[in-house]
């Protein structure tokens, strides 16, 4: 029996949980989020991700119930929430600086939410025992935020968050203030106690690796826009415009012009002079629109003889090389002073590498490699 | 530890000479034994004794106490909510008037704020009395309190209020269960220094009081102008020591909060 693929995006059946229907914030005279429409749905581990100032942060306290958009709905299980303060809505967040309670004990700051709404001893108990299960926090129960470290206190702002068991949990940079390898750890667990609640998250970073480790869908925002919704392997692949491109990872833009030369394929001239580099897309062009293919360094092969059969092939000198221990990026200039660069995995030995600077190298990469892109 | 140059040693010493030199003056006269203040007949404390039998000053004591707990409770009170609407309240219709309005007794000289005090009392026909220096004092100290206060509400982290909102607290359970408790030592050093600023008033209280309520200051202010009795060193002595030991005790229990929290959190970075 093949496995069902978790893809209620792609299912015109499904109900959104949350549905922005343009949205548009202003601050004065400055417009942070612009006319937004978008759906997340149930279950979903969904990053809004982009530079800062981009509006992620006020999307976020929008659905926290701090701020209310200027103009347009936001629905939250089919309700419009507008109006509704932050202390009726079935939302809990986790902020970015964590907001423990500092004169209250690890116990007690879990056992906040709860006490709001029921005075039932044992019930309160038996969820704050609970929690502090999930998050392994059972030992710490007694101590003041002060008296833990950074990682135990993002946990408690998780199990603080989760205790009252939201619709929809809101994870405001969550990891920032963690070091890389605590982050990669924790990045595992917020997924795991994701898929053991069910509850959808929604998470705001800047950390494009962190987003495409953790999210089921991946909303680059720019300006107070969407640029693209999608899942991270499309966002990464298949970028709907040079900002994704660029914003995710690392990328060769090359810019120009196309000519068609097959049913989907292209050919780009890039330069004046040198052969044009063909490349296959779904998107149609006209011939001369302008266009920039897009192609990430590892699927740019480096070469030190040139190599027989490759659909894209230029010449150039390496520039820089830049190490990074399990893999390596070569910095190739071309003539007329384009940068392309390759990746390559370092399967071999520092000291048996054979490319080094100012080497005459060939880079190479086929016609499927990149996406041509029309912005 | 870094030695003192010679330069500082001079500005320690003048700091020390100018601040101390004649309250430790004052406290010698209090166990002189002779009546006549400037002449020193050896070592006695037989003036504390006549103190504690002294009926008109245990009265004034006792006034002054009343008058500076609750002026300062009610100064508190009012002063916190002062400054959190100003602090946190955004930018409402007379916001700059109202700040300026809170800021003035501050800046206003004490005859000034005890005539208008005093006309206010007799326009309203209120009788002047301990009420009426208590709300006159609730009227100056207000301001300070709610300076103490607001520059603590500054720099309190704005989403601790947020988080609990989120967790579905109202804004009342918000401010009572999460902002209070942690603003509580600015509350509480508000409160001490409206209580020390009602203990020592003389002007506003000898504009609004009355026949039959006389605070401490104006009974010692009162008897100095009869001449300086050996009595008076001993009170003062009393009040020196008092508030000797609450700034003492204050700055201690402060000091060693902060260095509590200092350890616990090197502890829990080395669990880690």
């Amino acid at each position: 029996m093949a496995e069902t693929v978790f893809a209620p995006w792609d299912d015109p059946t499904a109900e959104p949980i949350i549905r922005f229907r343009n949205v548009t914030k202003r601050f004065g005279t400055f417009v942070a989020i612009d006319d937004l429409t978008l759906d997340i749905y149930p279950q979903e581990f969904f990053a809004l991700l982009g530079p800062s100032g981009c509006g992620k942060t006020t999307m976020m306290r929008m659905l926290a119930g701090f701020e209310n958009p200027t103009e347009g709905s936001i629905e939250l299980a089919g309700k419009d929430i507008a109006g509704v303060p932050a202390n009726k809505r079935a939302v809990n967040m986790m902020f970015q600086s964590y907001a423990l309670f500092p004169h209250l004990s690890i116990w007690d700051n879990i056992a906040f939410g709860l006490r709001r709404e029921t005075s039932d001893k044992a019930a309160i108990s038996a969820r704050v025992e609970e929690m502090l299960k999930l998050t392994r926090l059972e030992k710490l129960a007694r101590r003041k935020p002060h008296q833990i470290s950074g990682g135990q206190r993002q946990r408690v702002a998780l199990a603080r968050s989760l205790a009252k068991a939201p619709k929809l949990l809101l994870l405001d940079e969550p990891l920032g203030a963690l070091d890389a390898k605590l982050r990669e750890a924790t990045q595992f667990e917020l997924m795991d106690i994701q898929e053991k609640t069910g509850t959808t998250f929604v998470i705001v970073t800047h950390d494009q690796e962190e987003a495409m480790t953790v999210a089921s869908r991946i909303a680059v925002m720019d300006e107070g826009r969407i640029m693209q919704v999608a899942t991270p392997d499309r966002i990464y692949e298949a970028p709907a415009s040079v900002y994704v491109a660029d914003f995710i990872g690392d990328v060769n833009i090359l810019a120009g012009t196309v000519t068609a030369t097959g049913a989907d394929t292209y050919a780009l001239t890039w330069k004046d002079g040198a052969a044009p580099v063909t490349a296959v897309s779904e998107a149609t062009f006209t011939d001369g629109q302008q266009a920039h293919l897009a192609v990430r360094p590892e699927k740019v092969a480096i070469h030190t003889t040139k190599p027989e059969d490759v659909d894209n092939l230029l010449k150039g000198k390496v520039l820089d090389i830049a190490y990074l221990g399990n893999l390596s990026t070569y910095h190739v200039e071309l003539p007329g002073g384009q940068i392309i660069k390759a990746q390559t995995a370092n399967t071999r030995r520092l000291s048996r590498r054979s490319i080094t600077w100012e080497d005459p190298v060939w880079v190479g990469w086929t016609k499927t490699a990149g996406v041509l892109l029309d912005t | 530890m870094s030695r003192l140059s010679p330069f500082n040693v001079v500005s320690l010493t003048l700091g020390f000479v100018f601040l101390y030199v004649p309250m430790l003056i004052l406290v010698i006269y209090s166990f002189n034994a002779s009546k006549l203040v400037t002449v020193w007949a050896g070592l006695s404390t037989k003036w504390y004794g006549e103190l504690l039998s002294n009926e008109a000053f245990l009265d004034a004591a006792w006034v002054t106490l009343r008058v500076a707990v609750i002026s300062s409770t009610i100064a508190t009170v009012l002063g916190t909510m002062a400054a959190y609407v100003l602090v946190r309240g955004g930018r409402f219709f007379g916001r700059t008037l109202f700040s300026g309005m809170i800021y003035a007794p501050l800046v206003m000289p004490e005859v000034i704020t005890g005539l208008s005090l005093l006309l206010l009392f007799i326009g309203i026909g209120l009788d002047r009395g301990v009420l009426t220096i208590v709300l006159a004092h609730t009227t100056f100290s207000m301001c300070f309190v709610s300076v103490v206060v607001s520059s603590r509400l500054m720099t309190f982290d704005r989403s601790l209020e947020e988080a609990a909102l989120d967790l579905g607290a109202s804004p009342l359970d918000s401010f009572r269960l999460v902002t209070l408790p942690i603003i509580a030592p600015a509350v509480i050093s508000g409160w001490l220094l409206a209580f020390t600023l009602s203990l020592d008033d003389l002007v506003i209280a000898s504009f609004t009081s009355g026949p039959s309520a006389t605070t401490l200051p104006m009974k010692i202010w009162s008897s100095v102008r009869l001449g300086v009795s050996p009595e008076i060193n001993a009170l003062s002595t009393i009040m020196i020591g008092l508030v000797t030991v609450g700034v003492i005790t204050a700055s201690l229990s402060t000091k060693h909060a902060a260095l509590r929290a200092k350890r616990d959190e090197q502890a829990a970075t080395r669990a880690t």
